[in-house]
């Protein structure tokens, strides 16, 4: 049984790593159809056989299966292995990277069709899914540094896949710099780890937890802080880099420079959500440090609310989805803060699904409109695209958490446990998800309107936008079937079974009462959540449907509030002053002072002009006249001669 | 009563005098060359002052090989000024500074 699932998790890993070799190697020989056909192909087994984990660990309930399978190497006593631990959380995760990765494989078909990188776009989100699946299956923290830094390579360059346009260079740079930041956190987080725990092993670093619940270590002198505070906060510095949280989040709208069906797998779906993830595998550290979970509630929450008014002001389709991201992102974080894991990786779950729907909806809807992304130059599509329509506005229901949509079940669970939670914050960070539902609902049916109703604002002469092929409406309805019941199918298993589904890898959160989906979605008539959701609902209807002036004369009379969402709070000018001009400066003062000055001028230029000079002075004895020779032989002689004869002097 | 003080204090302005001429003179090359014998002299004024005092024959015999000597130099070096005078055109020592880096 053990070598079975070892087998089985090797293959569900290296079988897109394959498919990456091997469009990437043999692509130009193999041609366009059969590159995909590779990927694809390799990417279905991988699925397949996560299907196949995932009836072993939540059908017959096998136990927590740790197997390494390869000692890398062994250096001071720890062992740098690689591993596999799969539980009930990374099967989970197995299922919506390999589910959400088939789908975008086969979108691409359509989306990708003609362009002159092909095989290389279809190898990169190959080694993207193998990064991506070697990081939550990861059994200690190296493997997962690997695949956390293999999703962040594969990011970089699917952002930049269009390298000839400057912003998608300029993007995915930006992605890489700022990842970098978290990164750095994250390795010293490791360290860390490694410090305390002498291991590098989930297991082994868990269970050495209540050991160290009093450690300290100081890091300013004088202010001893508690190890597993400072472990989780530079964890969490990975995770802010990671999953795009305020002030780290400036990457992902840029990002949004890439082919959409990246902004679909990577930058909604999956990679962005791996530092949830890691967080909630996390879990038995963080629960320790009430200090850390504070910091995450209030940045998730924050996040949660002013990323999403940002969407409100955005006109570019995917640009008001990556902002939705944000905030999506963001009430994941305060899920986690208020240590409802579950609930986290419950909305990640989800998310998933209707975030990739709405991403790939819109890249139909972007195809359809060749290439065109502004939400003013669209308008009036429903007809002209009934499906994408439909798929888009059933992922919008869901990401407005309306009943009995999967987003509903998901965030009524973490709004319900920033409700409950009492540490630090949780005011506040109730107050940020609460309004955060009617900003959600607002921007996500302003795009909806603004896109598929309203009268056509495109060159109607020239644009005949049509329903896009198979390849590309397939996924959207097979990712629109989770979307819809996915949550009520989760919730119970999930949040309120005896044990819950996710027990043995991270630390349940207790709910008051076990509750079933159609309870909820009756109690959810009382709640403040689901007013606010449709009123934001109406108000988009009333400023984009019925009244279409309204929006202009609010721009009029909130222009402070206004221009501070466009400018985005400041972030990316504060950037742009403070880290790129400030290095640019200081680079420039180095290469100024440092380069020119002291080491070109003093030293290189200084030493030759010295020997210059010298060399003038002494050119000025060599007069060539006899007389002047001769002084010099006398006073020579002389000084000769008192040195000699002043010692005998008596 | 002139004793051997005299004598070396006599060679020693005689010694100066000749270096003096030669530094200082900047017009004539004939100049350097007597300033040479009149430092040749002074030098021979000391062995003969220190021969005579010391009853020692040697120091005489000595000047007699270094007047030869000068004799000798001062005919190759006026031989030598002609072919530069013919050379040059001039003798002036200010002149002659080919040497000059």
């Amino acid at each position: 049984m053990e070598q079975l699932i070892s087998n089985i998790t090797i293959a569900i890993v290296l079988f897109p790593l394959l498919g990456a070799l091997v469009a990437g190697l043999l692509g130009k020989k193999m041609g366009c159809t059969w590159s995909h056909r590779a990927t694809i192909f390799y990417v279905f087994i991988s699925f397949v056989l996560s299907l196949y984990l995932a009836k072993l660990v939540f059908i017959e309930h096998i136990p927590t299966f740790n197997l390494v399978v390869y000692h890398w190497g062994i250096s001071g006593g720890v062992g740098f292995d690689v591993g596999f631990l799969i539980d009930q959380l990374s099967v989970l995760m197995l299922l919506v990277v390999t589910f959400v990765s088939l789908l975008v494989h086969i979108y691409s078909i359509g989306y990708m069709q003609g362009d002159p990188g092909y095989q290389r776009f279809f190898s990169y989100v190959s080694f993207f899914t193998f990064a991506m699946l070697a990081l939550v299956t990861a059994n200690n923290f190296l493997q997962l540094f690997f695949g956390w830094e293999g999703v962040g390579v594969a990011s970089y360059l699917l952002i930049g896949f269009w390298f000839n346009k400057d912003s998608a260079t300029a993007g995915s740079l930006k992605a890489f710099i700022v990842n970098r930041v978290g990164d750095f956190g994250f390795l010293l987080g490791i360290a860390a780890i490694l410090a305390t725990y002498h291991s590098i092993d989930y297991s082994a670093v868990f269970a050495q937890v209540d050991t160290t619940l009093s450690q300290t270590i100081t890091v300013i002198p004088q202010h001893p802080w508690s190890v597993i505070t400072l472990i989780s906060l530079l964890l969490f510095v990975g995770a802010m880099g990671k999953s795009a949280q305020i002030p780290l989040h400036v990457w992902l709208p840029e990002s949004m420079e890439g082919p959409t069906p990246i902004s679909a797998l990577i930058h909604a779906a999956t990679m962005v959500t791996a530092g949830i993830y890691m967080i909630a595998r996390m879990s038995p550290l963080y629960q320790h440090s009430p200090t850390a979970l504070s910091v995450i509630l209030v940045i998730g929450a924050s996040g949660a609310l002013f990323t999403g008014l940002i969407a409100i002001v955005q006109n570019d389709i995917k640009r008001v989805i990556a902002y939705s991201t944000l905030s999506q992102l963001g009430y994941m974080v305060a899920a986690l803060g208020a240590s409802a894991y579950t609930a986290a990786i419950f909305h990640l779950s989800t998310h998933a699904c209707f975030k990739a729907l709405l991403f790939l909806g819109a890249g139909s809807v972007i195809l359809a409109c060749h290439h065109e992304q502004d939400m003013r130059k669209m308008g009036g599509l429903w007809k002209l695209m009934p499906i994408t329509y439909l798929t888009y506005l059933l992922g919008s229901l869901a990401l407005c958490a309306l009943p009995p949509f999967s987003g509903f079940f998901s965030k009524d669970a973490i709004i319900d446990a920033v409700h409950q939670t009492t540490i630090p914050g949780a005011h506040y960070a109730y107050f940020c998800v609460l309004t955060g539902s009617f900003v959600t609902a607002f921007y996500t049916f302003r795009s909806l309107f603004m896109t598929f109703h309203q009268t056509p604002r495109y060159d109607t002469a020239h644009l005949h936008p049509h329903e896009s092929p198979w390849v590309v409406w397939l996924p959207l309805v097979l990712l629109a079937i989770p979307s819809v019941l996915l949550g009520a199918w989760l919730v119970k298993p999930l949040l309120f079974d005896t044990p819950p589904l996710l027990a043995q890898s991270v630390v349940p959160h207790l709910m008051e009462s076990p509750q079933t989906a159609w309870s909820l979605m009756e109690e959810s008539i009382h709640s403040p959540a689901f007013w606010l959701v449709i009123s934001g609902i109406f108000s988009a209807w009333l400023c984009y449907i019925a009244f279409p002036a309204l929006p202009k004369f609010f721009v009029r009379v909130l222009s402070l509030p206004y221009f501070i969402l466009i400018k985005k709070y400041g972030f990316d000018d504060f950037n742009r002053v403070v880290f790129v001009d400030g290095s640019k400066s200081l680079a420039q003062s180095f290469s100024h002072t440092g380069d020119q000055v002291v080491i070109d001028n003093f030293f290189v230029n200084g030493s030759g002009r010295a020997v210059v000079f010298l060399a003038k002075l002494g050119r000025k004895l060599q007069s060539g006249l006899i007389y002047h020779y001769s002084l010099l032989m006398a006073i020579g002689l002389i000084a000769f001669l008192i040195l000699i004869l002043w010692p005998l002097k008596g | 009563m002139i004793n051997l003080s005299h004598f070396l204090i006599l060679g020693a302005i005689l010694f100066c005098l000749g270096l003096t001429g030669f530094v200082v003179n900047r017009k004539n090359l004939i100049n350097l060359l007597m300033c040479v014998e009149l430092l040749l002299l002074a030098v021979n004024f000391n062995l003969i002052a220190f021969s005579n005092s010391l009853n020692d024959i040697s120091g005489q015999v000595f000047v007699f090989f270094i007047l030869t000597v000068a004799a000798a130099e001062a005919a190759i070096g006026l031989a030598i000024l002609m072919v530069f005078y013919r050379h040059k055109h001039t003798i002036a020592v200010a002149e002659l500074d080919e040497l000059k880096g």
